[in-house]
């Protein structure tokens, strides 16, 4: 056999043997498969099909061959490039995949790391309760109504059946603003976005109130673990033609059960609100214990609800006709339903928090724990 | 209010099988919600008994103490029938005296177990026991209970005679609901609960007419008290002690036991809801005047406080003057005391709004004004007189004199007509219209069926609650059963959903959170101290408070401004905590004072009009909500990926800026030295000429006020407008697939230039074809002089319909820094 030929002299070659030509091809097939990684590929490459590689020599020697002698000396170095092509073909595909994967486990890194590099922001509970709330009153058709904190007095007492002389008005601690005599007070409750969305709105066939009206209220409270000047409060009022207590009802337990699972209901209890009559206490069955009163064990009382299995959640009623005639209702067409409860009192049973205080805090501990929980 | 159950009994004949729970069950669901049970005696077993003092002897001890070595007969309780020796502490009994006594074997409350013991020298065995060490209420004395003469035997178990086992229901009895503030309206209330029971009125007796040989009293204002009865009784034994069952049911009811006289007017009151007035029949002059008082008279009130009259009070007055303050307090002048003999008794019904108004004038608190504020049966005046009439003589030894005198007469309940389905329809239960007239006949109406299905109901007398027919609908459904309402969601309520407004509100709240800001809630009442943190001038118009009349702290008498207070002090407490570094933000509805003066009070008999509505609203305070960020300390932390940084003003601005984008607002922002900023690093931001707040790094003597770390970042903005400039609706945007072509430029500018005017010119000048532009760096150096500065900005070119020429873009490039050069001196650097 001939090697590389380094003075290459077309004249001078001759053609090669078929064992020649079949040497040179198992050579090749042999590099090819010795070769352990893309870059020996490439020196095999130069090596066995290169310019000089024998059978690329051989190749070229076809066309000075005797005609006779040309066909068969073409397919057989035809053939043999072939099986060198293939086999370098396929190898480099595997020698690629496995340099791929090498490069993938070389560049692993640990996920455990810490990347916390910007520590997670999170919104109040009292803003994403308030919103859950009303969105539960939302999904039923109900919009949420607003108004302002600092407000009238006819509006927070006097429309709402609490006339000066009310004995009720003395059972509200009210921040009064200075000099009182202008009558503005920080609402006591949120009672007066209901007289002004029936002052403002009015009623009729067509367009009934149901509004809900989540929102800040104050009362001169000493600031303790259960007791807040600043609370905040979600009321609602329906106004219809026909509505009965049975709405009432029925508003309430679609709410505590939305609010704390299904099949919490609520009971009511004969009480007294000057804006609303007949008025009622709303007591919710206890979702920790169902309404046993019991613990897990049913060894204890359960220490959500004391053991009455029942909690008080807030008030209702039938809003009082004086309201309504306040608030320029005709209380002949219409009747209406009024209901309101304590955000803050809702979170600290539905969460189980023992100090109002961690509401007002601000300590950015309290409110990320909530995530997206509310 | 509290009922003993055994009191309550006494009016009720409850079935057997009703337990207290049950009693307190139906009592909540009519109405009277239980507050608590109180049972006395609970934690105490073994023998209690009554024992009699034989001997007693004092023993002086070295530690200066004087003991009491006493021998005491207890009967046969002790087994023996001899006397048991104790040794005593207490000095307020002596020998012949009848006490309590504990016996070993016995256990009290706090599981104290009593054995015979050696101590100063005996053999203790058991103890004489004192109110406290029972379990009871002091009876002021702290002492050892000495047991009336009249009381149990020695050796008979004491239990009874301390009303153990005896329960007592304690009430929340609502306002409306005040005939409920006596065992005579519990009592009803229990009957009404348990049906086929009778109920015996305590009030329901027969009393002495009206004659002319009764005191003599004119009444000048019969609105204000409508009815006087007085009645007189001699001879009446000042000295005489209370009967043990009125002491312990006056102790049991919450009332402490005063004096014969005194208790037996609380007793009766008790009893039948009607407060009453004794006064010492000797001390009295002259004939009795009820009038109202003059502005400005004066007198001395039983409990010792001189008091300034208004001409709104109700006064009782004799020759000498004003002896009383009708229906709230009694007068010092004709007080009882322990030398009464001759007493007048006075059961007047007095205007309520009167009483309410007086009570809380001068601030006096009483069980007797409480009552008659809320509402007192006024049929039940000469009743309750005669009641105490007849104890004063039962227990006092007193002869009832025969005048009596009635001036005025008992004001009328209101007959109230409801259509007799009214309950049912209001309700959503079925009460046919028969039950709710014999549920409103239960309750002691006067129910008369008119025509077309309407009923006349008269409300009985003590029951001045009942005036609409509203209220009568709460009486049926109560007596039906609150239980009964069904349960039926309303189907018309066809709301549009949340206001674009309040989308966008949670829409803020979800951008700063999900920038990495924690959301907190403070309070927002401030007072000069925060001006003073915040760095406020005294003219600065965020000093202009809405000021409390009442504030919780004389330290922040206002309402805020300004969000930034609560938030910065949020800030530093959480920095105080151990935190590195927070990142908070806020919403706070802050306000300023109306300048349109008092708000006025109208009517509640119609609607206000649109001009009263309008002068309504306008005088209520301007209130808007603030949005405040704080950015305090560590903003990105440290850690394995490199160092950690800081945020300054650049990251409030980037905040600024995120939720301008998130809303789609422009904003602009210029420099402003606004406190409590830094002069230097403070931005206005603005929409168009709309200021819409501030932004940027605080004050350094901010920054140390509220303990956060220097260069700590803040913003304040209006966020009620941020949202109102949010845009409704957003035209689809329309953007060319042809290539983009770059230029950079680098122009040197004087340092005072700003990158938003040199920007600006660049835009300006290379017109259309510009996409965008964009500073990418900003150099200085000695070279090119402290007073310059270099920018780099970015300028990407694009046309609509072709590729841009080489030559048009230079040409559209040359045109910017020719607009920068002429309007901010910009000097192209190559």
């Amino acid at each position: 056999m001939s090697g590389p030929n380094s003075d290459y002299d077309p004249v001078e070659v001759t053609p090669l043997k078929a064992e020649e030509v079949e040497a040179a091809r198992d050579a090749a097939l042999a590099a090819i498969a010795a070769a352990a990684d893309l870059e020996q590929l490439k020196t095999v490459r130069l090596d066995h099909v290169g310019d000089r590689s024998p059978l690329a020599l051989a190749n070229r020697e076809i066309g000075a061959l005797p005609p006779a002698a040309r066909k068969e000396a073409g397919a057989r170095v035809g053939q043999a490039r072939g099986a060198v092509n293939k086999a370098l073909g396929e190898r480099q595909a595997v020698l690629e995949t496995e340099h791929e994967a090498r490069i993938l486990v070389e560049e692993a890194v640990d996920v455990t790391l810490p990347v916390d590099r910007r520590p997670a922001g999170g919104r109040h509970p009292l803003t994403t309760g308030a919103e859950l709330i009303a969105d539960i009153f939302v999904a039923m058709g109900w919009e949420v109504a607003e108004g302002p904190v600092i407000e009238a007095e006819w509006l927070n007492f006097d429309a709402l059946n609490l006339g000066p002389d009310h004995p009720a008005r003395t059972m509200q601690d009210t921040f009064w603003t200075d000099p009182a005599e202008n009558h503005l007070v920080l609402r006591t409750h949120t009672s007066p976005v209901q007289a002004r969305t029936m002052l403002s709105r009015g009623v009729s066939e067509d367009a009934p109130i149901y509004v809900v009206c989540p929102g800040r209220v104050f009362r001169t409270d000493e600031y303790d673990a259960t007791h807040s000047p600043m609370f905040h409060q979600v009321e609602g009022l329906a106004i219809d033609k026909g509505i009965t207590m049975a709405h009432l009802k029925g508003t309430l337990d679609h709410f505590a059960g939305q609010m704390f699972g299904e099949g919490i209901n609520t009971r009511f209890r004969p009480s007294y609100f000057p804006f609303t009559e007949p008025s009622a206490e709303v007591d919710l069955v206890c979702f920790v214990c169902r309404g046993t009163g019991l613990n897990d064990a049913g060894t204890d009382p359960c220490r959500t609800c004391r053991g009455e299995g029942w909690i008080e959640w807030g008030g209702c009623g039938m809003v009082n006709p004086r309201v309504l005639r306040a608030c320029g209702i005709d209380a002949d067409t219409y009747s209406g339903f009024a209901f309101g409860m304590g955000i803050e009192r809702t979170l600290m049973f539905r969460h189980g928090l023992e100090d109002l205080r961690t509401l007002f805090e601000g300590d950015v501990r309290f409110t990320t724990a909530f995530g997206s929980e509310l | 209010m509290k009922a003993p159950v055994s009191w309550i009994k006494e009016y009720v004949d409850l079935p057997a099988e009703v337990t207290t729970e049950a009693l307190t069950d139906r009592l909540t669901a009519l109405g009277l919600k239980l507050e608590a049970i109180e049972a006395a005696g609970a934690g105490i077993t073994g023998p209690l008994v009554i024992g009699r003092v034989l001997t007693q002897e004092k023993e002086p001890q070295k530690n200066g103490k004087v003991i009491n070595w006493c021998t005491v007969d207890v009967g046969d309780a002790n087994g023996t029938g001899e006397p048991q020796g104790i040794i005593c502490g207490a000095h307020n009994f002596g020998p012949g005296d009848k006490v309590v006594v504990i016996l070993p074997g016995g256990v009290l409350p706090g599981n104290f177990q009593i054995s015979a013991r050696k101590t100063y020298g005996h053999v203790s065995a058991g103890m004489i026991c004192s109110a406290a060490e029972l379990g009871l209420p002091d009876d002021g004395t702290h002492g050892i209970i000495v047991v009336p003469e009249d009381g149990p035997e020695p050796g008979t178990d004491a239990r009874a005679f301390l009303g153990f086992g005896e329960e007592v229901i304690e009430f929340e009895i609502n306002p409306d609901r005040a005939y409920a503030l006596s065992l005579r309206g519990i009592a009803r209330e229990a009957a009404l609960g348990f049906e086929g029971t009778t109920y015996r009125d305590p009030a329901l007796r027969e009393t002495p007419a009206a004659n002319g040989e009764g005191y003599p009293v004119v009444v000048d204002d019969a609105t204000g008290c409508p009815l006087f009865v007085a009645r007189t009784v001699s001879g009446f034994d000042a000295s005489a002690p209370t009967p043990e069952f009125m002491t312990k049911r006056l102790e049991q009811a919450g009332m402490r036991s005063i004096s014969l006289a005194v208790d037996i007017t609380n007793y009766v009151m008790l009893e039948t809801g009607r407060p009453i007035h004794g006064y010492d029949r000797d001390k009295l002059q002259g004939t009795i005047r009820v009038r109202r008082a003059t502005e400005g008279e004066q007198m001395v009130t039983l409990d010792g406080a001189k008091r300034t009259l208004s001409a709104e009070d109700l006064v009782v007055t004799d020759d000498s003057g004003i002896i009383g303050l009708g229906g709230v307090m009694g007068g010092e002048t004709t007080e009882m005391s322990e030398t009464t003999t001759n007493v007048l008794i006075e059961a007047a019904h007095w205007e309520p709004v009167s009483m309410f108004r007086t009570g809380k004038r001068h601030k006096i608190s009483s069980e007797a004004g409480k009552r008659n504020e809320r509402g007192v049966d006024p049929t039940i005046c000469e009743a309750a007189a005669d009641r105490v009439v007849e104890l004063l003589v039962q227990h006092g030894g007193a002869t009832a004199d025969g005048g009596v005198t009635v001036v005025g007469t008992a004001p009328a309940s209101p007959t109230i007509t409801i259509d007799a389905t009214l309950p049912a329809r209001l309700s959503g239960i079925d009460v046919p219209a028969a039950d709710t007239v014999a549920h409103l006949r239960a309750i002691g109406a006067d129910v008369v069926e008119g025509s077309e299905g309407t009923i006349a109901v008269t409300a009985p007398a003590w029951r001045p609650d009942l005036n609409d027919p509203y209220d009568l609908v709460e009486e049926v459904v109560r007596i039906v059963g609150y239980d009964q309402v069904p349960s039926v969601l309303p189907r018309r309520a066809t709301g549009r959903g949340l206001t674009r407004g309040q989308q966008l509100r949670r829409r803020v709240g979800r951008t700063l959170a999900g920038s990495g800001l924690v959301e907190v809630v403070s309070f927002p009442f401030v007072g000069d101290d925060a001006w003073e943190k915040l760095g406020l001038a005294e003219d600065d118009p965020r000093r202009v408070t809405v000021k409390l009349a009442n504030p919780l702290s004389a330290e922040a008498p206002a309402y805020t401004t300004t969000v930034l207070h609560g938030l910065l002090e949020a800030a530093g407490r959480n920095l105080g905590r151990g935190a590195t570094g927070v990142a908070l933000f806020e919403t706070q509805i802050v306000a300023k004072p109306s300048e349109s003066g008092a708000a006025p009070i109208y009517g509640v008999d119609r609607r206000p009009t649109e001009d009263e509505m309008a002068a309504l609203f306008a005088a209520v305070p301007t209130q808007w909500t603030e949005l405040g960020v704080v950015l305090a300390g560590e903003y990105e932390r440290g850690g394995w990926w490199g160092a950690g940084r800081t945020a300054g003003w650049e990251e409030a601005l980037a905040t600024v800026r995120r939720l301008a984008d998130e809303l789609g607002v422009e904003i602009t922002v210029q420099s402003a030295a606004v406190m409590p900023w830094h002069p230097g690093r403070c931005a206005q931001v603005s929409a168009g000429d709309v200021t819409l707040g501030f932004a940027g790094e605080l004050h350094p003597n901010v920054c140390k006020a509220y303990g956060l770390p220097a260069r700590s970042a803040a913003v304040a903005l209006d966020l009620d407008t941020l949202i109102s400039l949010a845009p409704d609706r957003t035209p689809g945007p329309v953007f060319s697939t042809m290539p983009q072509a770059k230029e950079d430029v680098a122009l040197l500018v004087d340092a005072d230039v700003t990158v938003a005017a040199v920007e600006a010119a660049l835009r300006e000048g290379a017109g259309e074809l510009l996409e965008s532009v964009r500073l990418f760096d900003v150099y200085t150096s000695e070279q090119l002089g402290a007073d310059k500065k270099s920018l780099a900005f970015a300028l990407r070119f694009r046309a609509a319909d072709r590729t841009l020429t080489a030559e048009e873009t230079a040409a559209a490039r040359d045109a910017a820094v020719a607009r920068a050069t002429e309007l901010t001196g910009a000097n192209q650097r190559t």
